[in-house]
C-alpha cells in the first residue's frame, strides 16, 4: 500500500483525515501523521470557550481513539524538521527517517508578532493553542490579586474581538488596540465598525483605533502601551492578535515554491511544485491569497481526498470568504464584496443607532445582482441573502426590501420558500453541503428529522452559521412530503425537547447561554430555561446549583414556594422508612424554626412556613442529622411509596420495603421531563398504590410484575403492565432503560402516561424497545442511567458548603433584614399563612 | 393591601432625586435577580447579562401581594425583557411593568444606574 504522510494536526489537517476515512481512502494507503502540539486536532474557531467552561477535550474534533480505530497512525508532540522531496522522506525531531508517496502539508499559521520593542516582556501572550489559553488564564489569575486588572487585545480583527472577549471572562478589564480606523477592518465598514464598536462599548471593553504600538513598557513584565501618537495605556497583559503567517518554513528548506510573502504556493488541486507534494489550509496559497478561514481550509482537504482517490475535484477560482458570527454578544456578518462602491455598484445603507443595528447591501446598478454586504447587530437576514448572493438568484423589485422588510410586510421576504433555492446551492459552506443533498437525504428516506440529515452531512457542523437555513429546508422538504411539522419548545428554540438533547448531547453543549447562541434565539424564558435545565441535569446530571439562572425558581432555592413566598423543606426518607431518633431530629428542629409539619402521600414529611434564609441553616442541621434533599422541588424522582410488604405482614410475597429503598435510592437525585414517582407493594393487595406510579412493582408468585406509566392527579391513570415475573435485577434493568428512554425523548413537562399515549405503538412499542430490544439501545440508555446514578450528589449539602452559592438565600441584598411582608397565623396548633384577600 | 402597592410608582430617569447604592455588581446573580431594601420599600433588581441591562421594579407581586418578584426567572417575549412571578408565572415587562399576557396588573419600574462596579437604583425620595 501507498503512504501518505500528514503534517499537522489542526482542524484542516484532521479534516484530511476525516474525508479520505469516509471516502474509504484507507483501504489503498496507509497515512501516518505528525501533530506537533500535545493533544489530537481540536477546535481553534471555538477556542474563547475553553474560558467559558468547555474543556480541551470538549474542543476535541474527534474523539482521541478514532485515529487508532480507523487505522490511522497519529504521532503527536513530534515535529516534522526536514522533508527531502527527492528521496521522497522526512524527518523528525526524535531523528527518525520516513518515507512517502504523498505528503500533505497542513501546517497551519502562527501568530504574527509585530516587532515592537518589548514584546518579550513577561505577560505577552499570542492567542493560537490551548497552552496560550492556559498560560493567559494562570497569569490572568495572578493579576487578578494585584491592582493592575487592565488587559490589552493588539488586533481588532475577528481573533481580536474573540481575545477580548475571552480576557474579559476571565475578569480582567479588556482594552482593544487597533492599527487600522475601524474594527475588523477586512470585513467591515466604517458605519459598520462604528455600530460594534458601541456594542462593544457598552459591555465596558475599550476600543482604541488608530493606535500604532511604539513600545511596550515595564521592567521584566509590561506595565502599559506607549504609542506613537504619544498616548498610552497602563495595563500589565497584552494579548497580541495581529493577524497569522503560514508555517512554510519547512517547505522553503525543501526547495518547494512559496510566496513571495510567505506560503506555499498550490495550483487549483491543491499541489505545491513538488511532485507528490500537496499543501492545505492556512499554509497554502492560492490564487496569490491566503484563507484565514476554516471553509476554504475544509474544501482544500476535500480536493486532495478527491485527487488522491481518482477524482478530479478542483478549487473553484473564486473563494467564497463570507462568514456570519457572534462576537462579543454582537452579531456580525459579511459576505461577497461588503465594501466595494463604484458606477456599477449601489449600495443600500440601513442604519438603527437606537438598537445597534447597521446593515448594508451592494446591488448592481442594473438592479438585478446581489454583490456583497455587512450585517451588525442583527444577521437574521444572512443566510437568505448570502443564498442570493452566492447562487447570484435575481432581486425584488425593491431591493431595500431585502434589509428593512416590505411595509406591512414580515421583513426580508427573498424567497417564498427555500425549496426555491436550485439543488447545487451550497447550504452549509464549511462542509459543502448543497440544498439537493439535504434534501435528498430527507427523500430517499435515510433521514427524517433534522438530527438525522446534521449525523449524516455534517452541515451545520462547522461554524453554524446555516443551521437556520437547514432547518427550514428540513421542515419544508418534509412538509412537501405531506409530513406534519413538530411541536417546538417555545419562540427561543424552533426545536422540539428530544432534538434539543441529541443537540446538546452531540456537540457538547455545557451552557444554556451556549445552547441558545448556536441553536435559538433571543434571551429564553420561563418555558426554555427549566426545560433545557432538565436536559443538562439529564446528560451530565449537573444539579440545581451548576446553573442556578436557569433553574424553575424552586428548584433555584432548592425548596418549594408556598403562598406567602416562605418555603416548605422535604428530606428525603427512602420507602417512608424512618427511625424513631430521626423522627425525633426532625421534630426537634422543626420546633426550633417553627415549621408546621405534615405527613405528605408520598409517606414523608413535609415542613413549612420556612424563610428564605432559614432554609441553609435547617439543612445544615437536617444533614448534620443524617437527611438529604428530598427533591420534592424539583422534575425529578419524587418518592418509591412501600408497603410493609413480607418482613411484618402476613400475606406479604416478598420484601417490598427493602426493594422500595433500593430502588429510591437508586433514582434519587435524577432529573427528568417531569416528577416521577414509583411504588412497591409486597401483594397484589397493592396497598403502596403502586399502579397509581410512573412506575411500579407488585410481588406475585414466581416475581415481580412491573407496570409502567401511571398517575394520580387531574387525569388518573393505571400503569400498564411491562413485564412479568421477574426478578429484581431484571426488573432494576428495565426500569433503568425505561426511564431513560423516556428522559431523553419525551417533550417538556408530560409525565410518563401522557408521554406512553404519544409514542406511537404505546406500551407494545415500549415492549419491544426496553424488552426486547428492538432498537438495540438497551445497553446505551443503561449506562446513561448508571452515569446518572454514579455522580449523584446531595444537592443541599453541596450548596451549604459553598459561600457563593449560599448568596442566593439571602431577602435582601443590602441589608439582614428578613421580609416583613410574611406574617403567620395560628392554626389548630400550629402556624399557617395569613389568607390572600 | 392597596395601600402597600400605592408604595410603588414607577419613577422615570428625569425624576430620580436620588440614586441608592445597592450593592456591587458581584452581589447579583447573573441573568437573575435579587432584592434590596429602601426605607420601607422592596426592590427587584435584575442583571439581565446576556442582554447587558439592568433593570429594578417593585419586589411586590401586584396579584396576591408577596414580596417574590426578584426569585423569578428572566427572559424575553419577542426580543421585549421580562420576569416570570414565581407564584403564578403571571410574566411583567421589565421595560415598561405590563403584564404580558394582558391582565391589569402592573409592576412600578424604577431606573438603574451601574458605575465603578456598583448598581444605583434611582428613586425620587
Amino acid at each position: 500500500m501507498k503512504h501518505i504522510i500528514v503534517i499537522g494536526n489542526g482542524m484542516v489537517g484532521y479534516k484530511f483525515c476525516e474525508k479520505l476515512e469516509a471516502k474509504g481512502g484507507l483501504n489503498s494507503y496507509n497515512v501516518t501523521v505528525f501533530g506537533e502540539e500535545a493533544r489530537p486536532a481540536y477546535d481553534r474557531v471555538h477556542l474563547s470557550e475553553y474560558f467559558s467552561g468547555k474543556s480541551a477535550e470538549d474542543l476535541g474534533l474527534c474523539n482521541p481513539n478514532w485515529y487508532g480505530d480507523v487505522g490511522i497512525r497519529l504521532k503527536t508532540s513530534e515535529l516534522v524538521t526536514e522533508v527531502d522531496t527527492e528521496k521522497k522522506t522526512i524527518l523528525s525531531h526524535k531523528g527518525k527517517q520516513y518515507n512517502y508517496d504523498y505528503l500533505i502539508m497542513a501546517t497551519g499559521s502562527i501568530p504574527f508578532v509585530p516587532p515592537i520593542k518589548g514584546v518579550e516582556k513577561k505577560g505577552v501572550f499570542v492567542y493560537r493553542t490551548i497552552e496560550d489559553l492556559d498560560a493567559i488564564k494562570d497569569y490572568g489569575e495572578k493579576l487578578k490579586k494585584g491592582k493592575c486588572r487592565e488587559a490589552a487585545v493588539m488586533g481588532g480583527g475577528l481573533l481580536g474581538l474573540e481575545a477580548a472577549k475571552a480576557v474579559k471572562d476571565l475578569g480582567l478589564n479588556a482594552h482593544i488596540i487597533e492599527f487600522a480606523s475601524r474594527l475588523m477592518p477586512r470585513q467591515l465598514d466604517d458605519g459598520a465598525s462604528k455600530t460594534l464598536q458601541k456594542k462593544i462599548e457598552s459591555l465596558d471593553i475599550g476600543v482604541y483605533l488608530d493606535r500604532k504600538t511604539e513600545f511596550i513598557s515595564g521592567e521584566e513584565s509590561i506595565e502599559g502601551l506607549k504609542f506613537q501618537d504619544d498616548t498610552a495605556l497602563d495595563c500589565s497583559m497584552l494579548v497580541i492578535s495581529a493577524g497569522i503567517r503560514p508555517r512554510d518554513e519547512l517547505a522553503r528548506k525543501a526547495g518547494v515554491i512559496v510566496g513571495d510573502r510567505g506560503g506555499i504556493v498550490v495550483n487549483d488541486k491543491m499541489e505545491t511544485s513538488a511532485p507528490g507534494v500537496y499543501a492545505i489550509g492556512e499554509v497554502a496559497i492560492y490564487n496569490e491569497r491566503i484563507y484565514g478561514l476554516v471553509a476554504p481550509g475544509y474544501e482544500m482537504a476535500e480536493v486532495v481526498v478527491n485527487q488522491l482517490t481518482g477524482e478530479d475535484k478542483r478549487m473553484p477560482p473564486e473563494i467564497d470568504m463570507s462568514t456570519q458570527l457572534k462576537l462579543i454578544g454582537t452579531e456580525v456578518a459579511s459576505f461577497g464584496e461588503p465594501f466595494i462602491e463604484d458606477e456599477d455598484t449601489t449600495p443600500i445603507v440601513y442604519e438603527n443607532k437606537q438598537k445597534g443595528v447597521y446593515k448594508r447591501i451592494n446591488i448592481s446598478s442594473d438592479g438585478q445582482k446581489l454583490l456583497g454586504g455587512i450585517l451588525v447587530g442583527d444577521s437574521s437576514d444572512y443566510s437568505s441573502l448570502h443564498q442570493v448572493y452566492i447562487n447570484g438568484l435575481r432581486l425584488p423589485e425593491d431591493p431595500e426590501t431585502l434589509i428593512i422588510g416590505s411595509v406591512g410586510g414580515d421583513g426580508g421576504v427573498i424567497l417564498d420558500s427555500v425549496l426555491e433555492l436550485p439543488d447545487s446551492a451550497r447550504v452549509c459552506s464549511c462542509e459543502n453541503v448543497t440544498k439537493g443533498r439535504i434534501c435528498d437525504s430527507l427523500t430517499d428516506g435515510s433521514c427524517c428529522n433534522l438530527s438525522d440529515v446534521v449525523a449524516a452531512t455534517k452541515a451545520t457542523s462547522g461554524c453554524g452559521g446555516c443551521k437556520p437555513m437547514v432547518k427550514d429546508l428540513v421542515n419544508e422538504t418534509l412538509k412537501s412530503m405531506g409530513q406534519e411539522v413538530k411541536e417546538v419548545v417555545c419562540e427561543h428554540f424552533e426545536y422540539n425537547r428530544q432534538e434539543i438533547y441529541d443537540l446538546i448531547k452531540v456537540h457538547k453543549i455545557v451552557s444554556f447561554e451556549e445552547a441558545i447562541l448556536r441553536f435559538g434565539k433571543g434571551h429564553g424564558c420561563e418555558v426554555c430555561k427549566p426545560a433545557l435545565a432538565s436536559i443538562f441535569a439529564s446528560i451530565y446530571n449537573e444539579t440545581a446549583n451548576k446553573q442556578v439562572s436557569i433553574q424553575d425558581s424552586n428548584d433555584r432555592f432548592l425548596a418549594n414556594i408556598q403562598r406567602n413566598g416562605s418555603y416548605s423543606v422535604v428530606p428525603r426518607v427512602p420507602a417512608g422508612e424512618i427511625t424513631p431518633d430521626k423522627l425525633i431530629e426532625m421534630g426537634r428542629i422543626a420546633k426550633k424554626y417553627d415549621l408546621y409539619t405534615k405527613v405528605t402521600g408520598g409517606q414523608r414529611i413535609d415542613m413549612f412556613g420556612a424563610k428564605l434564609e432559614e432554609l441553609p441553616l435547617i439543612w445544615k442541621e437536617l444533614i448534620d442529622a443524617g437527611f438529604e434533599s428530598g427533591h420534592a422541588y424539583g422534575k425529578a424522582l419524587r418518592t418509591v411509596k412501600s408497603c410493609v410488604g413480607s418482613t411484618w405482614c402476613r400475606y406479604g410475597m416478598d420484601e417490598s420495603v427493602s426493594f422500595a429503598i433500593e430502588l429510591e435510592n437508586r433514582y434519587k437525585g435524577i432529573r427528568s421531563p417531569h416528577k416521577i414517582k414509583g411504588g412497591v407493594s409486597g401483594c397484589i393487595r397493592e396497598c403502596a398504590e403502586a399502579r397509581c406510579k410512573d412506575f411500579g412493582v407488585i410481588a406475585v408468585e414466581g416475581g415481580w410484575n412491573l407496570y409502567i406509566g401511571g398517575n394520580g392527579g387531574a387525569n388518573p391513570k393505571h400503569a400498564q403492565l411491562l413485564a412479568e415475573q421477574i426478578d429484581n435485577e431484571t426488573c432494576i434493568k428495565y426500569i433503568d432503560r425505561f426511564l431513560m428512554f423516556y428522559i431523553q425523548t419525551a417533550a417538556p413537562l408530560t409525565r410518563t402516561s401522557k408521554w406512553l399515549e404519544k409514542v406511537e405503538g404505546g406500551i407494545d412499542y415500549v415492549r419491544q424497545v426496553v424488552v426486547e430490544n428492538r432498537l438495540g439501545i438497551a445497553e446505551d440508555l443503561e449506562k446513561e442511567m448508571q452515569g446518572l446514578i454514579n455522580s449523584y450528589e446531595c444537592e443541599w449539602k453541596q450548596a451549604i458548603e459553598d459561600p457563593e452559592m449560599m448568596k442566593r438565600f439571602k431577602h435582601f441584598v443590602n441589608s439582614d433584614d428578613t421580609d416583613d411582608n410574611i406574617v403567620f397565623v395560628p392554626m389548630r396548633d400550629q402556624k399557617m399563612p395569613r389568607p390572600w384577600k | 393591601m392597596q395601600d402597600l402597592l400605592n408604595e410603588y410608582q414607577t419613577i422615570g430617569v428625569d425624576k430620580v432625586k436620588v440614586w441608592v447604592k445597592a450593592g456591587t455588581v458581584d452581589d447579583f446573580p447573573t441573568n437573575g435577580g435579587a432584592c434590596i431594601k429602601y426605607k420601607k420599600k422592596q426592590i427587584a433588581v435584575f442583571n439581565f447579562t446576556t442582554m447587558s441591562r439592568w433593570y429594578a421594579c417593585q419586589n411586590l407581586c401586584p396579584h396576591k401581594m408577596e414580596m417574590v418578584i426578584s426569585r423569578g426567572m428572566i427572559g424575553d417575549k419577542d426580543q421585549i425583557p421580562k420576569v416570570a412571578c414565581p407564584l403564578h408565572k403571571k410574566t411583567f415587562s421589565l421595560e415598561n411593568g405590563t403584564n404580558m399576557e394582558g391582565e391589569d396588573y402592573k409592576l412600578a419600574t424604577y431606573p438603574v444606574r451601574i458605575a465603578d462596579g456598583a448598581v444605583f437604583v434611582g428613586f425620587s425620595e
